[in-house]
């Protein structure tokens, strides 16, 4: 016998990862392309 | 190809595309999520846990698309050395890996409440789990060589050559062997999904795949700029005679 589970946990779940894991990886890009940038900027101007 | 050996010229044309990408990436992105999750009908057999599949089909078709670029650009680093080409494939990996985890973890979560079961050792999901580990020891490859010899070795490229023997095994790996997973629905010209569920699926994985080309493009930009910084600085310790 199949146990009762309520889909939409698993569903939610499923976005929350997929979103989070999106949103953290955007950012993470840019923030570390900003900085890398920055540091090349203050490089040529030394 | 070659046109955009040149640093600037790739920089001038990456300074609008990538925004551009992002941007249009994650507004289509989302749209479509929305439009699956809140509009799109249930599945007949599969109930609401089929709104799974508007995330697991766009980040299963990255994390073998992240390989391919991969290999791509290994296989153009190794003929033509092309300048760029080291940079483009270390720019997909980070991406890519973030996509095949998940899409192993949003199958897991797809596979409890479908099959009962989190994970079963079949040809797809075992093949998926080999090209995460993949994407691990190419980084760390990857990554020795910069440190080692300031990235002049071969070695990540014939890496990134030989691990895309995995592609074509996973893509046929629900076709060779007996597994859960069930038989590829969407191949090119025909799909065997109906429109309602097909329309949101194509725009999600347009969507995200945009994203990915943003993200990219975004890496490559980190990676010159932190060449150029050190290329700089090598240059200055050495005019001051450390």
């Amino acid at each position: 016998m199949r146990e009762a589970m309520d889909p939409w946990t698993f569903v939610v779940a499923a976005y929350a990862v997929g979103l989070g894991a999106a949103a953290a990886m955007v950012a993470w890009s840019l923030i570390t392309m900003k900085r890398a940038e920055k540091r090349r900027d203050e490089a040529r101007k030394r | 190809m070659h046109g955009f050996a040149n640093p600037a010229r790739f920089l001038r044309i990456a300074r609008w595309l990538m925004p551009l990408c992002m941007g249009g990436g994650a507004v289509l992105a989302l749209a479509a999520l929305g439009w699956g999750l809140f509009f799109g009908p249930a599945e007949r057999l599969q109930g609401e846990t089929v709104r799974i599949v508007y995330l697991h089909v766009p980040a299963a078709w990255l994390g073998m698309a992240g390989w391919m670029g991969i290999a791509a650009a290994s296989f153009t680093e190794l003929v033509w050395r092309h300048p760029l080409a080291g940079i483009a494939a270390r720019a997909c990996a980070v991406p890519g890996a973030v996509f095949t985890a998940v899409c192993l973890i949003t199958g897991s979560l797809w596979g409890r409440p479908a099959w009962g079961t989190w994970w079963v050792w079949d040809g797809r999901l075992t093949s998926m789990l080999v090209l995460l580990f993949l994407y691990f020891g190419w980084m760390a490859l990857s990554q020795a060589s910069e440190a080692a010899d300031g990235g002049q070795s071969k070695a990540p490229a014939i890496f990134g050559l030989v691990g895309a023997v995995n592609i074509p095994i996973i893509h046929y790996s629900v076709i060779w062997w007996q597994s859960q997973h069930q038989a590829p629905s969407i191949s090119l010209g025909k799909s065997a999904m109906a429109g309602a569920f097909l329309y949101p699926l194509l725009a999600a994985t347009l969507g995200f795949s945009l994203l990915f080309a943003g993200v990219v493009l975004a890496r490559m930009r980190a990676i010159l700029a932190h060449q150029q910084a050190e290329a700089r600085l090598r240059r200055k310790a050495l005019s001051e005679g450390f």
